[in-house]
């Protein structure tokens, strides 16, 4: 601290200030609430903005205009979402386990917003600064899995438990690679702590920064863990769980009201904070992306990172149709996976070849040539690729 | 290559994207309810009865006779015949619907009743902005809501109410040449009865007295 600009540590100047009008005893207390109202806030706050920018660009991607009916631009969009979800009547089928049924998407919501208490937002801006901080995050992340199939199974409709069943098989298989995707940046760092993988991308040679998506490990594991990321948020391609167009809206088809506007919320939230995870592992975290854009503070980096991820989220949601299931496996198992442990090999040879441009020749070409052949292999046996019919023409 | 589709796609989504700002024409959403499209000619939507001249009730075309009532599917028509007549269009006294309503809650457009009517007096309407908040009076339409003059049929159909006013007038100049014929033969007829009745000598009396 201390030689950074006032508007950087804007934040953490404000909580102090606002900490040391109580009694030392209660300090630590007082500031861990006040950061936690702040994430409580924020990124609600952002997840109405990216409703209604998502409907937008969704629209312009499909050559409409997307809603602009409540106040300018349609902006006040989300402010009418909430009033309608909150009148809305309350349904809870006969049949279901009340309390469960009721439990699940606190659960989802909780355990996703635990996960943004280890990211590092900002220089200092960090609510837990945990050693284990990937690793806590991951606990987090694993169980929104067991909230989505609460919603499921306490549903008691055939179509909330095969989206819940889909939703446990697609997470827990995208779960491994997304880990394994991570696990050559803590071996490049050295640390599980968010803040410390963070601290050592912000360096520079020249103007350009040291962040680890332009190393050829670590854009080979950043493409992995964007492809892992995406359907552990189940959003297109890999949107099964709810399928709107075939399950109705999966595991939380029987919610209605305000708990759906939970499970809505508890699917943004969760993109935010895959995507801040994304940034801070492979992007930088709040580092900027040249040397003399420092002068902006850390903070607005950060968000920016994650606002542009949510916007590719958008852009791919406009764009791909919706993977079958066999395809989604054979994805997962037979190429996401293998490739990420072939990526944790080449770190680790990355590491052991020491600085020089003959480390950058050789990783490139092993992941380079091992991408292409496998994925023509893997098109020719059709694991995934276009739809053959057996038995229908 | 795997993910050159994938490339493919996002570029395509993109240009979309971006094109929607650049060029009008991408966009082709007409925001309703102030920028509307004109409908089609041939768009029907409920029926309504045609009247001729400025008065609805002595202009209405239809003469009850009760077949679109009969012929229609949904039975949405209800008809009650008058006790008095009036003159029609050609001239000729008709009765009248003392009450005709249509439930279009029940309509189902088909344009059934529009095709049976002798007399081009029920004829679909292009009004498609019906909502009302009393389900059940709002939608029935009585003689006088479903009344719309020729002129206003001209303006949503003009090229059926051309050929409707057409027929129209050759009836007309078909039932006044008739009735001119039919007043030619009378008076004919007249004449050449009156001529025979000059023609024909009066029967001599028979005479008087003598016997």
């Amino acid at each position: 601290m201390g030689n950074w600009s006032t508007l950087d540590q804007i934040f953490v100047i404000l909580r102090n200030w606002f900490v040391d009008f109580l009694p030392v005893t209660l300090r630590p207390a007082a500031g861990a609430v006040l950061g936690v109202i702040a994430i409580v806030c924020v990124f609600p706050g952002l997840f109405a903005l990216t409703t209604v920018f998502e409907r937008k660009g969704l629209g312009r991607m499909q050559n409409r205009l997307g809603p602009n009916r409540v106040g300018p631009f349609g902006f006040f969009q989300p402010i009418a979402d909430g009033i309608k979800s909150l009148t809305k009547e309350d349904i809870v089928p006969r049949d279901a386990d009340a309390v469960v049924h009721f439990l699940a998407p606190l659960v989802l919501v909780v355990a996703v917003f635990m996960g943004f208490a280890v990211l590092p937002m900002g220089r200092n801006m960090v609510l837990v600064d945990m050693d284990a901080g990937l690793l806590f995050f991951f606990a987090m992340g694993a169980s929104t899995e067991l909230s989505i199939f609460m919603a499921g199974w306490s549903s008691r409709n055939k179509y909330s438990i095969l989206g819940a069943m889909r939703a446990v098989g697609q997470m827990i298989s995208y779960e491994v690679p997304l880990l394994m995707s991570s696990v050559v940046v803590v071996m490049a760092t050295g640390s599980l702590s968010l803040t410390k993988i963070v601290e050592a991308q912000n360096h520079y040679t020249g103007i350009f920064p040291n962040w680890y998506v332009f190393t050829p490990w670590g854009f080979a594991a950043f493409l992995m863990f964007s492809i892992a990321a995406t359907a552990e948020t189940n959003r297109t391609p890999f949107d099964l769980p709810e399928g709107e167009s075939e399950l109705v809206a999966g595991y939380f088809t029987e919610y209605s009201g305000f708990k759906f506007a939970l499970f809505f919320l508890g699917e943004y939230l969760g993109m935010f904070s895959i995507s801040g995870l994304g940034a801070t592992l492979f992007l930088g975290g709040w580092s900027a992306p040249l040397s003399f854009l420092n002068v902006v503070p850390s903070w607005i980096w950060f968000f920016a990172k994650v606002m542009t991820a949510i916007f590719i989220f958008i852009w791919m949601r406009g764009t791909l149709p919706r993977l079958r299931q066999d395809q989604l496996m054979n994805f997962a198992w037979k190429f996401v996976l293998p490739f990420t442990l072939l990526d944790v090999m080449v770190t680790a040879l990355w590491r052991f070849m020491g600085p020089g441009w003959a480390r950058w020749v050789v990783c490139s070409v092993i992941l380079a040539g091992v991408y292409v052949l496998t994925a023509r292999v893997q098109m020719r046996r059709k694991h995934f690729g276009p739809r053959s019919y057996r038995y229908a023409e | 290559m795997l993910g050159e589709g994938i490339v493919k796609g996002m570029l395509e989504t993109a240009k979309n994207f971006a094109g929607s700002f650049v060029s009008e024409e991408r966009l082709t959403t007409v925001e309703y309810p102030e920028e509307r499209i004109p409908t089609a000619e041939a768009a029907r939507v409920f029926p309504f009865l045609v009247y001729d001249g400025p008065e609805w009730e002595a202009g209405l075309r239809c003469v009850a006779c009760q077949i679109c009532e009969k012929e229609c599917p949904p039975k949405c028509i209800y008809i009650e015949k008058s006790k008095d007549k009036k003159p029609d269009f050609v001239g000729k006294m008709q009765i009248y619907p003392a009450r005709f309503d249509i439930d279009i809650s029940v309509c189902m457009s088909c344009q059934i009743c529009v095709e049976v009517c002798p007399f081009e007096a029920i004829k679909m309407d292009t009004q498609f902005e019906l909502a009302t908040d009393d389900r059940f009076g709002g939608l029935l339409l009585d003689c006088k809501e479903l009344a719309k003059s020729n002129e206003y049929y001209h303006e949503i159909h003009p090229t059926e109410a051309a050929e409707v006013d057409a027929r129209l007038a050759q009836e007309k100049a078909a039932a006044e040449a008739k009735a001119k014929a039919a007043a030619e033969a009378a008076a004919a007829k007249a004449a050449a009865d009156a001529a025979a009745k000059a023609a024909t000598p009066k029967p001599e009396p028979p005479p008087a007295g003598g016997v």
